[in-house]
């Protein structure tokens, strides 16, 4: 396992290092405790037996004087209970007690010493700790009371060894477990990262890498993949969108480019201007196409929703049927209109109304045949199980099943429209301008004709 | 019934009698530029042109001009900062804003900043001429007319009455509408986009010629039956009303 200074940069070490922190200040604070209430304990009893002995001493010195002391001293300095006695004089010769003479350690009139002890146990000597509590008495002389705290040393250092280790353990395991998940965490980041990187250097179709565990990074793998196949799915689009517009611009470039070359080559001034007029006209085609290509990319980029107004569909319905009604009958046929009131949409004026419109030029264009050559036009707005429906509808040829999805992609033309001006652009449009406002765009059987059906959410005015 | 056509007539040219009028031309590019001002010059106005922004704010400052025409998007300042600093400044000089974005809401952006016409590129110099002289009119008209009159044709603008030679000419709502902007603009061209804009408030394209059979059918219902024809059609252009 080879170490990796990135770990330490990871959020997830950070985390783990803040948790050990705190983890390892509350265990220190627990062995503390611990620690007070044992070994502390142990000592702070002693200590306070000590101080009542010396208490006890220092009285019975003032009531009834050396000698008086002297007797207790001795016969306490004989009991086998650890006890430490010393009465010395001014000079700091033994009068009683079991220790030999003043420890080198006293320094103060008054005050606690702690001071090595050599006690004869058999034949050796050993060496062990004495604390002792030492005062002066009247007269110059001297009294230590101690008790030899050999055991209660190396208690308290057991119970602080044991403190330490239960501390250091506590360290390395909460370290090693951090480092151990942020390694862990690590790996599948850097999956993920290569896989974008992956996904940057253009091989789209790569994927983040999903464990199966479901946990966080699992859903956030899941999402990227979701947001990924939607990329796909749209650069697809672009794609052959890109590719078809390339296509269909070119022919009308060819054409007038090869229509400027034949002029250049002729000398007449006629023809010259005869060309120009055609290119004009031929450029303002493309502009159409352009800006037809722009409002569909628009309507499908689904910006502006703020331009969207609360508006009744009836007045576009009935506007673009004025527009239209006079050609139709120009054409010798007919264009109904029939609308009901409280068609309440959110919508934006022009682009619905431009959507119908394109739907009534088709309607003009491709609703008659060869036995009925006279369009016959039924434009209906009504609600329907809680939508605005806007119906057109023409008793042409209709667009067979089939076709009905292909005919919104851009610049499809069926081959029986061919022969009539368009660009193949107005149902994408429709199409688009229906996505704009959440609504849809159907193609149905008017049989015979087709029936282009717009249907909007109704907007629910707040008044 | 008798066909409209037979009343066309043609007017070749377009540069009609006109008030001249000083224009102001902020463009920074250089071709496009000089295109509009031998245009605007060769139609008899007179024009001046700025390169940027800032020269062209400070010379619609001088408040000597009749008609601004603006490009959208210029160095230094943009075209809708100009015209939002003119209005702040109290300069009500009529402003056409030209601009490569075609957008409604981008149009609608241009009108609110004070603008008082959009015009998106490309343009045919035609359109941009029509609607440069009807924002001249437009500044000297006046507002209180109630009747308006070409030759013997005269329409009332509160009894909606048309009236032709003393002959009542009775029009559908929107054919009274369409009359109206014509007349208000008589002996000047109008484009179909200036007609559908103004007459039926579309800013889109219908494709078909939806405008020419409107007005083929008012031109029956007011030329038919007289013998001076008022309706032309300029070729290239639009329509007129002749202003006899």
């Amino acid at each position: 396992m080879q170490f990796n200074p990135k770990i330490l940069k990871t959020s997830t070490f950070r985390l783990a290092a803040i948790y050990l922190m705190v983890f390892a200040l509350s265990v220190g604070s627990i062995l503390a405790y611990v620690f007070w209430n044992t070994a502390g304990l142990l000592e702070r009893q002693t200590d306070a037996t000590i101080r009542a002995e010396v208490q006890a001493l220092a009285d019975q010195y003032r009531l009834l004087g050396l000698r008086g002391i002297v007797d207790t001293v001795q016969r306490r300095s004989a009991e086998r209970g650890g006890g430490v006695y010393l009465i010395a004089d001014s000079l700091g010769r033994r009068v009683a007690g079991n220790l030999e003479s003043v420890p080198p350690q006293v320094i103060d009139e008054t005050g606690w010493i702690d001071f090595p002890l050599d006690i004869q146990i058999g034949p050796n000597k050993q060496r062990r700790s004495a604390r002792a509590f030492h005062t002066d008495l009247k007269d110059n002389y001297e009294l230590i009371v101690g008790r030899d705290v050999q055991e209660l040393r190396q208690f308290g250092d057991i119970i602080r060894r044991t403190l330490y280790w239960a501390l250091g353990i506590a360290l390395v395991l909460g370290l090693g477990g951090g480092l151990l998940t942020s390694r862990n965490f690590l790996r599948r980041v850097d999956a993920i990262t290569d896989a974008s990187r992956a996904i940057m250097g253009g091989n789209l179709s790569s994927r983040m890498p999903v464990k199966g565990t479901g946990d966080e990074l699992d859903k956030l793998s899941r999402s990227l993949n979701e947001m990924l196949d939607q990329i796909e799915r749209l650069m697809t689009g672009m794609k052959e969108v890109s590719s078809n517009v390339a296509h269909d611009l070119k022919t009308p470039l060819t054409r007038l480019r090869a229509r400027v070359e034949s002029a250049l080559r002729s000398n007449s001034k006629a023809e010259y201007r005869a060309a120009l007029d055609k290119t004009i006209e031929e450029s303002d085609r493309l502009l159409q196409t352009f800006n037809a290509l722009l409002s569909i990319a628009r309507a499908e980029a689904g910006q502006n929703k703020e331009m969207l107004q609360a508006i009744d569909a009836r007045e576009i319905v009935e506007g673009v049927a004025e527009l239209y009604e006079p050609i139709a009958e120009e054409d010798g046929g007919t264009l109904h209109v029939k609308a009901a009131a409280g068609l309440n949409v959110l919508a934006d004026r022009q682009l619905l109304s431009q959507a119908l419109s394109n739907l009534v030029d088709n309607a003009l264009k491709y609703g008659v045949t060869g036995e009925n050559p006279k369009p016959h036009i039924e434009i209906e707005g009504k609600l329907e199980e809680g939508n605005v429906v806007i119906l057109v509808a023409d008793k042409g040829a209709g667009i067979a099943a089939e076709d009905r999805t292909r005919v919104l992609d851009r610049f499809v033309r069926l081959d029986e429209s061919r022969s009539k001006p368009g660009n193949g652009l107005g149902l994408s449009l429709v199409a688009g301008v229906m996505k704009l406002h959440g609504g849809t765009l159907l193609l149905e059987d008017n049989t015979p004709g087709l029936r282009a059906k717009l249907v909007l959410p109704l907007h629910q005015s707040q008044s | 019934m008798q066909v409209s056509t037979s009343h066309k007539t043609e007017s070749q040219g377009l540069g009609l009698a006109t008030e001249r009028m000083r224009i102001l031309v902020i463009e920074d590019d250089r071709d496009a530029a000089s295109w509009l001002i031998k245009g605007l010059t060769e139609s008899g106005h007179v024009t001046d042109h700025a390169a940027n922004g800032e020269d062209g704010l400070a010379m619609a400052s001088e408040n000597l001009h009749d008609i601004l025409i603006v490009d959208r998007m210029l160095p230094k300042m943009d075209g809708l900062s100009i015209i939002r600093a003119l209005r702040a400044k109290g300069v009500t000089t009529p402003v056409l804003i030209l601009s490569a974005l075609s957008d409604v809401d981008e149009r609608v952006k241009g009108l609110r900043a004070g603008g008082d016409d959009y015009l998106a590129k490309p343009y045919a110099f035609s359109e941009l001429l029509a609607r440069v002289e009807g924002l001249g009119r437009r500044n000297s008209q006046e507002p209180l007319e109630t009747k308006l009159r070409a030759g013997d044709l005269e329409i009332d603008l509160l009894t909606r009455a048309v009236t032709r030679a003393g002959q009542t000419i009775p029009l559908q709502p929107r054919e009274f509408k369409l009359l109206e902007y014509l007349m208000r603009n008589a002996g000047h061209i109008v484009t179909r986009t200036m007609l559908l804009e103004n007459v039926w408030d579309y800013h889109f394209d219908p494709q078909t010629n939806v405008i020419d059979v409107h007005v083929s059918r008012l031109r029956s219902k007011i030329d038919k039956g007289f013998d001076e024809p008022l309706l032309q059609t300029v070729r290239g252009a639009g329509y007129m009303i002749r202003a006899v």
